[in-house]
């Protein structure tokens, strides 16, 4: 329960509690989402009438580095039964990266009927919700998506150089140790796929984990938010802001929360994160 | 190769997705953490796997008749791959000679869990079978 002066986030229709979905697990107009880091991990058992997306499998162009067009996405929404109008609940592993990222692929295709479940399946599990190995084949749904939009919510390497040279505001959600380039030098060591260690230039570092609650992989409370992003890194809901990290997914968190959870009006995800930039030729890069 | 990893290396490479996925998680639930006579919490950092994204920690010892033994730990209870490949590393490599560990082909991971692993994901699973291998590096050089 919140107490009464306790603030609410900015929109609090987007983020579910456990209690709710279990309540709405029968609902005909929901489709529950699975979307992990470890894909091995729904079939060992899932929320009920959940359905799996791989980002790696699924998501992504299996040629290009990108994700899935139109055609595609409708295939895949299609083959989950989902429909234009279905209510789509993600949640997942490592506090709902991978969920996250889900759920920004899904907004780039205009499906705006999307909600996550605050603190995935780790507060799934851990409060004894049931679980299954049931996998329901549900019957092909006819959907039709937008051509994917990458103004709005998603970043190009140009963004960020542009973003930098009018000294904009980005986020690097990256751990500290990734920030200052430090892991890139443990030798014997594979690197993260980038042949240099550190962050772009003026990026802040606001590691992704700050933002939740370690017991139970819940978003911190709105005013907790409020204070890491807003006073303690003096970003404003107005600021025109890019996030990253290595690859996007954990920025996708990040972007969650800022654009949801506080409000921020401008923010995009630069998916090409680390793993681009940390590799570009004549990129420049701060330690 | 070491018989008996290649063995279990080439059952996966021979089943269909499906089967795969239950073999793995029936390796996953075998998995058997590291005993407090080994090692005892907090782990040694220089235990863990860099960028293995469940916090694998990898221990090599030589047993009573000179050859390697592993023991891990997956910190990460979701990290159900991490845990598969431990407890089929484990099979594997029982009563194998050091030397033998240094020659596993670290592509055993693909073969294992295919080859469209995201890059994170391969990488912390190779990490595992490098840190082991530098381990046993270690153990030949001070034997």
């Amino acid at each position: 329960m919140k107490s009464k002066n306790e603030k609410e986030y900015f929109n609090k229709e987007v983020l579910v509690t456990t209690d709710w979905l279990l309540q709405n697990l029968d609902k005909k107009e929901i489709r529950i989402v699975e979307s992990n880091e470890d894909p091995l991990l729904y079939s060992t058992g899932h929320i009920p009438g959940a359905v799996q997306i791989d980002w790696t499998n699924d998501l992504n162009n299996q040629l290009v580095r990108d994700y899935i067009g139109k055609e595609d996405f409708e295939k895949l929404m299609s083959k989950n039964g989902i429909s234009n109008d279905t209510t789509v609940v993600f949640y997942g592993d490592k506090s709902n990266w991978w969920a996250c990222y889900a759920f920004w692929v899904f907004k780039l295709f205009g499906h705006t009927n999307a909600k996550i479940i605050n603190g995935g399946r780790l507060k799934w599990e851990k409060e004894g919700k049931p679980l299954t190995r049931e996998v329901i084949v549900y019957q092909e749904s006819d959907y039709k998506s937008e051509t994917r939009n990458d103004n709005d919510i998603r970043a190009f390497r140009d963004d960020v150089v542009f973003h930098i040279k009018n000294g904009m505001s980005l986020i690097d959600v990256r751990s500290p140790e990734e920030y200052t380039g430090k892991r890139l030098h443990m030798p014997e060591y594979p690197n993260e796929g980038a042949l240099r260690g550190g962050h772009i230039p003026g990026a802040l570092n606001v590691p992704w984990a700050k933002a939740v609650n370690d017991l139970d992989g819940t978003f911190k409370s709105a005013d907790e938010l409020e204070k890491l992003y807003l006073v303690e890194n003096h970003l404003n809901s107005d600021d025109d802001l890019i996030v990253y990290c290595r690859i996007g997914e954990r920025s996708s968190h990040t972007w969650f929360l800022l654009k949801y959870l506080l409000g921020f009006k401008n923010v995009k995800n630069y998916d090409g994160s680390w793993t681009e930039w940390g590799n570009s030729v004549g990129l420049p890069i701060q330690k | 190769m070491i018989d008996k990893l290649e063995k279990i290396v080439e059952f996966f490479e021979n089943m269909d997705n499906q089967e795969k996925i239950e073999y793995l998680i029936s390796y996953a639930d075998s998995f058997k953490e590291v005993p407090e006579t080994i090692a005892s919490k907090p782990y040694a950092l220089d235990k863990k796997v860099e960028y293995c994204e469940s916090g694998v920690y990898v221990w090599s010892i030589i047993n009573e008749v000179g050859n390697p033994r592993f023991y891990f730990y997956v910190e990460n209870p979701h990290g159900v791959s991490a845990k598969a490949l431990c407890s089929i590393l484990e099979e594997g490599l029982e009563n194998t000679d050091l030397q033998s560990v240094i020659t596993i082909n670290t592509d055993i991971v693909f073969r294992i869990f295919g080859y469209n692993l995201s890059m994170g994901k391969n990488l912390g699973l190779i990490g595992i079978i490098q840190m082991m291998q530098r381990q046993v590096k270690k153990l030949i050089q001070d034997s």
